[in-house]
């Protein structure tokens, strides 16, 4: 088991503390000119987000964490799980629904999405910050109406429920932000 | 391309460097100090638990650089100078380059300049006199105030740093650390988490303070002084929650000297680091005889740190040790 020793640490390191994977946000060094050196370290969870603060004192060891990230493709639902391909050896991934709560309403066949896993196993999936998808349902447009700030939900190909301006119709292909579900711009009528 | 050829400090802070350096010199000049050249290589160093300096290989033979007698390189420059006191010399000081390995951070360097001075037959006092002279005339942020390492954990961490049990110590680091209470650590490791995370950014934060009367366990080369609490008589400069200087009412007994020495080699050992040379030519010069006197030591790229509000060395260092 590789382990981190204080002097390894930086920013970006990835470790594991409680069976679970931490990434190092912000570290700094602080040592008293005659005494202990310190590292006051601030974590992310990997997994749920969450932050912690810690401070390690020089010669403290943590285990690093076996995290990789690449690129997977999407293959398709199954009920509440959502199959991924690792493009590079063709392995899948499953992942629950919870595990995808942020962006499973985005996902399309074939789409590539940034793959992280701990110990090989799935633990989250980023589709690409920008994707296009097709309006499935919505309330008919006004026509001539070209206000962008006047909106409406639409409903797309993907189950996702956005709001877009009034004068958007069934089957226009929309630009998402994956990360805020904000309409970017209609792509094509 | 990369510009890393730059420095990481603007021109107009070199600028400002180099005017707080002359001011320093003319503050000690104005006192009658004399300014010494002491060497930044030298067979003996410092015997610090949490010093770890950086050494040189003096080689005979240049086709065979790795092998000759091992050279440090000055944590501080604190034996040439008490060595020149010893010999006659009154009030030197001293701007210098001194060098600690594994430290690298927003406030240290491995290569930094330091300020130090020593003046013979200046008590406690005196000494934290002179250091708060030096810090109102350089920084514009009015008097030092003066507060007990004692009275500032009672104030600031809410602990008593020399009658809480370890246990007390132990819980009260756990709370700052965001571990489990560490029963067994040494009372300065903890002492140090709660000074770090608790009292030092409290300090400083209006007038400049000096910190006194540490716990004797962490006296370094400073004097202890008996009594039922027995502290060190050292003393250390804060501003802007920043350490800026240490300095000592001078320990002149080379025999408590050399017992320190084993002491801190055996904590060195025990942390799986190398032990430093125990005998050096400081305790020559304290056998034959070092007068009563105080020192201290400035850092001078933090000074320039609080006189201009720097967040970080990089702004005030032309050149960092990654781009050194």
């Amino acid at each position: 088991m590789a382990t981190y020793k204080t002097s390894d640490f930086r920013k970006g390191l990835k470790v594991v503390i409680n069976n679970e994977p931490w990434v190092m946000v912000e570290m700094n060094f602080r040592k008293p000119g005659k005494g202990n050196a310190l590292y006051e370290c601030r974590l992310k969870n990997l997994i749920r987000g969450t932050t912690l603060d810690r401070v390690y004192k020089g010669g403290d060891e943590l285990e690093a964490a076996d995290v990789e990230e690449f690129e997977t493709q999407y293959l398709y639902r199954q009920g509440d799980t959502f199959v991924f391909m690792n493009n590079k050896n063709y392995e899948q991934y499953e992942m629950p629904k919870m595990a995808v709560e942020e962006c499973w309403m985005y996902l399309k066949e074939g789409m590539p999405c940034q793959m992280l896993v701990f110990n090989n196993r799935p633990i989250s999936v980023t589709p690409p910050p920008h994707v296009e998808l097709k309006v499935e349902y919505c309330e008919p447009g006004a026509r001539g109406d070209t206000a962008t700030n006047v909106t409406k939900p639409v409903k797309l190909e993907t189950g996702a429920e956005i709001q877009a301006p009034i004068f958007i119709n069934i089957g226009n292909v929309l630009k998402i932000d994956t990360r805020t579900g904000e309409y970017i711009e209609r792509v094509s009528v | 391309m990369t510009a890393d050829f730059l420095p990481s400090a603007s021109l107009a802070m070199l600028e400002t460097r180099a005017v707080l350096l002359r001011r320093i010199r003319s503050f000690f000049d104005s006192r009658g100090f004399l300014e010494v050249e002491t060497p930044l290589l030298s067979h003996d160093v410092v015997v610090d638990r949490h010093l770890d300096p950086l050494s040189v290989t003096l080689f005979d033979d240049p086709r065979q650089p790795e092998a000759g007698e091992k050279l440090w390189l000055q944590t501080s420059p604190e034996f040439g100078m008490k060595r020149l006191i010893a010999a006659g010399m009154k009030s030197i000081y001293q701007i210098t380059r001194a060098f600690r390995g594994g430290e690298s951070g927003d406030r240290h360097n491995p290569e930094f300049t330091m300020v130090e001075w020593y003046r013979a037959g200046d008590d406690y006092d005196a000494g934290m006199r002179l250091l708060g002279d030096l810090a109102g005339e350089i920084l514009d942020r009015g008097a030092p105030t003066r507060l007990t390492y004692q009275e500032a954990f009672c104030r600031y961490a809410n602990i008593d740093p020399f009658d809480t049990p370890q246990e007390g110590l132990a819980e009260a680091a756990a709370n700052v650390s965001g571990q489990e209470p560490d029963y067994d650590a040494p009372k300065d490791a903890l002492l140090d988490m709660l000074l770090v995370k608790r009292v030092e950014p409290q300090l400083g934060t209006v007038e400049p303070v000096i910190l006194y009367d540490y716990p004797a366990s962490q006296s370094a080369l400073a004097r202890v002084r008996p009594g039922d609490t027995p502290v060190a008589e050292r003393f250390e400069l804060y501003v802007d929650g920043i350490e800026l200087a240490n300095g000592y009412h001078e320990l002149l007994d080379a025999d408590v000297l050399r017992l320190r020495s084993q002491m801190i080699n055996t904590s060195r050992h025990l942390a799986g680091k190398p032990v430093l040379p125990e005998t050096s030519r400081l305790l020559a010069a304290m056998d034959h005889g070092l007068p009563p006197c105080s020192g201290a030591a400035l850092g001078f790229d933090r000074l320039v740190m609080v006189a201009t509000g720097a967040k970080s060395l990089r702004d005030v260092v032309a050149f960092p040790i990654d781009r050194a």
